[in-house]
């Protein structure tokens, strides 16, 4: 049930904001269209935990900040990369182990090696990463253990670490 | 200032469009025209506020989805040679899907 | 409550000069971008360069437009087209570099990536 609220509730404030006209036609006529959008995405099945993450949304909110701080950092060392004018690179690939059970956590932390630049993740495994990095150094077998820590506490914060795979 | 940026960005797309037309790889191809349409999205947008009409962003949101939704398509037309393959969670192929 | 008064009316002097700042910064992040695409010798080193642009220049660039948005509607579309970036660019940069790895398709490793560069030239 929290699954569809908080759907109409994101579908609602979407609507608002792309709007800019709010006539009482216009308002019933998506009013009509989200609930024609939960009952197709009820239909496909994909209510569920990964669909709607509601629960994640205070734990990402706080992950976000510090994502970006990083994304900052990894931006600056490849647009040096970029414009020296010697080619420096030293690409590896390297399997990084991932903490995280559950399959939100560990697509939140796989998105966020690809969202820093310099860092891509390739293939993903039960549990450990395949991540092609341009610079050897800069990805040793510590380098992502506080994003993953934080990812998978942005997820599964709030709830005690569960035991085994699930979902 | 803002005719400065979308001449750079012009700039920017010509750059990425000769990545695309000489990639060795046919991956190089998709990847130049990915980063081709993240580069549309925000000509679109710079375009609108060039020319005082910030309603040009509605058609840079619906040209961000039609690239994400191409970027796939492609992919899996060149994997698997159709689009009639259902892409399906493991767990769920066994189910209704 | 006066102090609250000025702040406003100072921001919305210095708006246009942070906007017409910004616009600029980004979209020479999205040049630098293009031309890392096209220096670095292999398809997942361009990988690295293509998200340059996919991360840095989008947020400067929004961020510089939401400094220049006339209406409150215009910034809530750049954030929807910036969260809606976030969600996708790190999917299709994973997808296409696992399509490449699926079809074989090794990188070069170590200095193997310099080397060639010089070797080319």
């Amino acid at each position: 049930m929290g699954y569809v609220i908080s759907l109409i509730l994101a579908l609602i404030g979407f609507w608002l904001g792309l709007s800019g006209h709010y006539t009482p036609l216009l308002l019933s006529l998506g009013g009509v269209s989200i609930l024609l959008a939960v009952i197709l995405s009820a239909r496909l099945d994909i209510l569920d935990r990964e669909g709607a993450p509601y629960f994640a949304a205070f734990g990402i909110a706080l992950y976000l900040p510090w994502l970006l701080r990083e994304i900052f950092r990894a931006n600056v060392e490849v647009i040096r990369a970029c414009l020296r004018a010697d080619l420096d690179i030293n690409p590896a690939l390297v399997k990084v182990k991932t903490k995280s059970d559950s399959d939100l956590a560990k697509t939140l932390f796989a998105n966020s090696i690809t969202l820093t630049p310099g860092t891509v993740t390739i293939e993903v495994e039960p549990n450990r990463l395949l991540v092609h990095a341009l610079y050897e150094d800069a990805a040793g077998p510590m380098a992502f253990a506080e994003m993953d820590e934080r990812s998978c506490r942005a997820i599964d914060g709030h709830r005690a670490k569960p035991k085994g795979p699930q979902s | 200032m803002i005719g400065v940026s979308v001449i750079a960005l012009t700039i920017a797309l010509a750059l990425t469009l000769l990545r695309a037309l000489m990639g060795p790889t046919l991956y190089d191809q998709v990847l130049a025209v990915n980063s081709f349409g993240t580069k549309t999205v925000l000509l679109l947008g710079m375009l609108g506020f060039f020319m005082g009409r910030p309603d040009f962003l509605d058609l840079a949101i619906l040209y961000a989805l039609i690239n994400f939704v191409a970027t796939i398509a492609v992919l899996k037309f060149v994997r698997y040679r159709s689009f009639q393959v259902t892409l399906v969670r493991k767990d769920r192929k066994k189910g209704e899907g | 409550m006066e102090i609250w008064q000025d702040f406003v009316q100072g921001f919305e002097v210095l708006r246009p000069w942070f906007g017409g700042a910004l616009c600029p910064l980004g979209a020479t992040l999205a040049v630098i971008g293009s031309i890392g695409s096209l220096r670095f010798p292999d398809f997942y080193t361009r990988l690295h360069a293509a998200s340059v642009t996919d991360t840095g220049a989008v947020t400067v660039m929004l961020v510089g437009m939401a400094f220049l948005s006339p209406h409150w509607l215009v910034f809530s579309k750049l954030i929807v087209i910036w969260v809606f970036l976030f969600l996708t660019g790190p999917t299709a940069s994973h997808a296409i570099a696992n399509a490449a790895h699926t079809a074989g398709l090794q990188p070069l490793i170590g200095a193997e990536a310099t080397a060639e560069k010089i070797e080319v030239d």
